[in-house]
């Protein structure tokens, strides 16, 4: 089995993970730039962060013979301080040209602030003006289902923007159909405790079909398994699903849309 | 795809286990002292929609559990977000 984990947090993980990774037939690793745990005290640690992403980790995933790409901005919950998150969106652009970097993310929303959905919108723009993919992560528990809402009401207001080329990650049963209703992608992501179990990402399999869904582990330094992509196939075995409608969604669905970026190549 | 039978037979004791866990919490809940919340409160809101014959059952959980707010603030008062909400905030 191959397949594509087109979401995770891989500097919080060890080198194990990664061995891990490789033997459950991983061949490639897509980590969104995201909130460390704390907030960062400046700029520059971004700067170091920013280099962590697009130079430390391909090599060190490559030692598995894993590919890594980067998602780059500053993540919701930073971004609810504007001036801050303009000083960092600042030194974003010189690593867009770095030749792991497939686009602008996980950009979003947190609580659903008017600070945070500027910040958003600004990504947007710089996404648009570059031509890149965009990577959404949408709120957490009771806060999904409005900043999901705020979003594509958002992501409207930008009338040349390919919905193909977003995908609006998290999903659960309460905001998929708005997410692939309004022409966008949509990931679910496989957690032990939130957002969606193998058993229910696999329900929204069946329900809403697989044309514009992944799944992914988002593993990072909470309570998360970077195995959750292989686990949640081999439920998909035990429910009869065909190994080919197994690899669309976990190998040939992120290689889809990640494709649309000229940098992947898997 | 699998029968009704086959999904029982794959997934009847997890969910059995999972369900005995609900009870049990709320048996915990009930015998310890201390105030109950609004976490404890949309957990049993949430609990007779289960009963409900309705094909979205996880959606209807889901939506209990949300903010239906259209108010959006300036800036946020907190990051984290606990499972609920807190309508005293």
């Amino acid at each position: 089995m191959r397949y594509i984990e087109p979401h995770g947090h891989m500097v919080s993980r060890t080198t194990d993970d990664y061995e891990k990774l490789a033997l459950s037939g991983c061949e490639a690793i897509c980590e969104p730039a995201f909130w460390a745990g704390f907030d960062r005290s400046s700029a520059a640690g971004f700067y170091d962060y920013f280099r962590q992403l697009t130079e430390y980790e391909p090599k060190r995933a490559a030692k598995y013979g894993i590919k890594h790409y980067s998602w780059l901005c500053i993540n919701p919950k930073e971004a609810d301080d504007p001036g801050f998150a303009r000083e960092v969106m600042s030194i974003i652009p010189q690593f867009l040209d770095c030749p792991t970097v497939l686009g602008i993310g996980e950009i979003g929303l947190n609580k659903s602030t008017r600070n945070e959905l500027a910040i958003f919108e600004e990504h947007v723009q710089l996404a648009l003006d570059r031509d890149l993919p965009i990577l959404i992560h949408t709120p957490h528990l009771e806060d999904k289902l409005k900043g999901t809402r705020l979003i594509l009401d958002s992501l409207a207001s930008f009338s040349k923007l390919d919905r193909g080329k977003v995908i609006i990650d998290h999903v659960e049963e309460h905001t998929i159909s708005l997410v692939l209703d309004a022409g966008f992608w949509a990931g679910m992501t496989l957690y032990p405790e939130s957002k969606c179990s193998p058993h229910r990402a696999i329900d929204l399999l069946e329900i809403y079909g697989s044309e514009r869904l992944w799944m992914n582990s988002a593993c990072d330094w909470g309570h998360s398994d970077p195995l959750a992509v292989p686990r949640c196939a081999l439920e998909m075995k035990k429910r009869h699903h065909s190994a080919e409608d197994i690899e669309q969604v976990i190998f040939q669905n992120p290689r889809r849309f990640l494709s649309q970026s000229p940098r992947f190549a898997s | 795809m699998p029968s009704k039978k086959d999904l029982l037979d794959l997934q009847f004791i997890d969910v059995r286990h999972k369900l005995i866990d609900v009870a049990a919490f709320l048996d915990r809940i009930d015998r310890h002292s201390g105030e109950e919340d609004y976490r404890f409160t949309a957990l049993k809101n949430a609990l007779p929609i289960l009963l409900t014959a309705r094909p979205d059952r996880a959606r209807a959980v889901l939506e209990s559990f949300s903010d239906h707010s259209t108010a959006v603030p300036l800036s946020a008062a907190f990051q984290g977000a606990s499972g609920a909400v807190d309508a005293s905030i």
